[in-house]
């Protein structure tokens, strides 16, 4: 059985907007799963069906296999949601926002006040339980959406951009959170804009653009498409003038730092060994860009953006 | 979720109509307060200070004449602005989607919102007896009568309130029905008069206003006498009921305001 499978999803707005155009996905049980595009690619779009809030043009959406438009009541249990704006009451009380939300879940409250004392704790808004959840910063706002989705302990999740605007501490946090509930058995559906996040927690991912597909496997299938990385080298020493690095693929950035770009093929061993030979040595190495991303604005087709 | 269907949909509806109570509860100074306020004016300007100038009305008091009018005035505008307004912020805060995300049929969403408003509406309703009760007392003769007009009032005009609000596209939009049309209706209603005492083309203009009949109806439950027949009243009543709540569904099911 699928955690989600949807088959030719079209969407198209009254404005004439085509936004989904063919959609085909399969996310299995358990899968730490990214959907990736760029703005307006139709991330938001696929999610909002999934979950009812977007009426479909065409195709068929079915979450552990109960049909959104046949049995959406199932369908709509499995689910639980983390969407990409503030979407609580603002005056409400923090715990009243989750025990009303497990409530529409058919969590009596008896079930619900504890389910909403633990996530609270694990999602360190234990304190602000009494606050009303517009005096909540930002972060604490994020946290208190993935606690509302979790209430019902759905076996699908899905977060639309739930780290935007967070702070990286908050961010590396609430990856561990995910990570340990991927790991309990909830498929996890993400879409974020930050690519590192998708490439350290996902496994498969599609990149959807312009409302298609144009790419769906693996992470780590994905990656080894990465024909050429560039690296980032801080030297101890400066580089005197004359040296000689015509065997790689160098740049000089300063008198202290190196990029260079190796093809897959190669290893940093071989890399090391030149520079050795030169006398030059390494304090610290990274990667220029992300992977993930120099992938992806390889995939995503550019179109002329004016700002 | 180990609860059966039935089980899950009535604690998904209590969780909203709670939640409704709660809230209008919760500002009580904007909910519960004003009316109180509106209604004891009118009971010391019209049923006192004019009221006594004016003699009887109908065989009544002027006084006693216009407590069930004020109280069904109190109760149908409650009960529309408590979901107008209710439903309308949830549209415009987004979060309408913790219900539309949830496995909640579209019927209970709408049986919470006007049981809310009906709740708002009643309790309303019985601050403003309470109050009547300084001025006057009051005499129920047909109890059964009394309540289920006054319930079934306070329902029709909640599902009024859903449906501006599921067309509203802004505050000023859920102002307009209670500012334009509800309150003519209301004061042209035979709250503070009998329709008697107008000539016989607007007697026959008066009776294609609903909230006449509800009015009537509900002085006839308290008073024993009314201006239209109360069978009438019902029926009209519980046709419009049936016909809201169709459409009603009908907008939800269709999304209409609420999903792209």
């Amino acid at each position: 059985m699928k955690a989600l499978s949807i088959h030719n999803l079209c969407k198209t707005y009254q404005n004439g907007l085509e936004a989904l155009r063919d959609i085909n996905l399969e996310v299995e049980q358990g899968d730490f799963f990214a959907l990736l595009g760029p703005n307006g690619a139709g991330k938001s779009t696929t999610i909002g069906v999934i979950t009812s809030l977007v009426t479909k043009t065409e195709g068929k959406v079915q979450v552990f296999d109960s049909d959104i438009d046949d049995d959406p009541e199932q369908a709509k249990s499995y689910i639980g949601l983390v969407p990409q704006e503030f979407n609580f009451n603002g005056f409400e009380q923090v715990k009243h926002i989750l025990v009303t939300q497990a409530g529409y879940y058919g969590m009596t409250a008896a079930q619900a006040e504890p389910r909403a004392d633990e996530l609270l704790n694990q999602l360190g808004l234990w304190q602000k339980r009494h606050t009303a959840s517009r005096s909540l910063s930002g972060g604490m706002k994020r946290r208190l959406m993935i606690a509302r989705a979790l209430m019902h302990k759905p076996k699908l999740l899905i977060l639309d951009e739930p780290t935007a605007g967070v702070d990286i501490e908050l961010r590396r946090s609430m990856w561990t959170f995910l990570q340990k509930i991927n790991e309990e058995g909830t498929t996890i559906i993400l879409t974020t804009h930050y690519l590192e996040e998708a490439e350290n927690l996902c496994r498969k991912i599609a990149i959807i653009d312009q409302g298609k597909i144009i790419e769906n496997t693996d992470m780590k299938s994905l990656l080894n498409r990465l024909d050429k990385e560039t690296f980032i080298l801080d030297l101890k020493y400066p580089l005197p003038e004359d040296i000689d690095l015509s065997e790689l693929s160098v740049e000089r950035i300063d008198d202290t730092t190196l990029e260079v770009e190796l093809d897959q093929k190669e290893s940093l061993n071989g890399l090391f060994t030149i520079l050795s030979a030169q006398g030059i040595e390494v304090c610290s190495m990274k990667n220029k860009a992300n992977r993930l991303e120099e992938l992806f604005l390889s995939l995503v087709e550019t179109t002329d953006i004016s700002i | 979720m180990n609860t059966n269907k039935h089980q899950r949909h009535w604690i998904a509806f209590s969780t909203l109509l709670t939640r409704e109570v709660r809230r209008f509860l919760r500002i009580w100074p904007q909910t519960l307060l004003p009316p109180a306020i509106t209604m004891t004016l009118y009971f010391i300007i019209f049923g006192n200070l004019i009221g006594s100038r004016i003699g009887e009305m109908g065989g009544f008091s002027y006084m006693d004449y216009i407590v069930p009018g004020i109280i069904m005035m109190a109760v149908i505008n409650n009960a529309y602005a408590n979901v107008a307004s209710s439903f309308y912020s949830a549209k415009f805060q987004s979060h309408i989607e913790e219900l539309i995300v949830a496995p909640i049929p579209n019927y209970l969403i709408l049986a919470g919102y006007v049981a809310g408003g009906t709740a708002r509406g009643l309790c309303v309703g019985l601050i403003v007896t309470i109050v009547s009760l300084f001025f006057t007392q009051l005499p129920i003769q047909h109890l059964l009568i009394t309540i289920s007009m006054v319930f079934l009032s306070a329902i029709l005009f909640a599902l009024g309130g859903f449906i501006n609000a599921i067309y509203a596209q802004s505050f000023d939009e859920i102002a307009i029905i209670p500012t334009f049309i509800l309150t003519p209706l209301t004061y042209l209603g035979g709250v503070f008069y009998s329709i008697n005492l107008l000539p016989d083309f607007w007697q026959n203009v008066s009776l294609l206003n609903p909230i006449l009949y509800m009015v009537n109806a509900f002085r006839f439950g308290m008073l024993g006498a009314s201006d239209i027949p109360v069978f009438i009243a019902f029926s009209i009543i519980i046709v419009c009921i049936i016909a809201l709540s169709t459409f009603a569904i009908s907008l939800l099911n269709k999304g209409t305001g609420l999903r792209n």
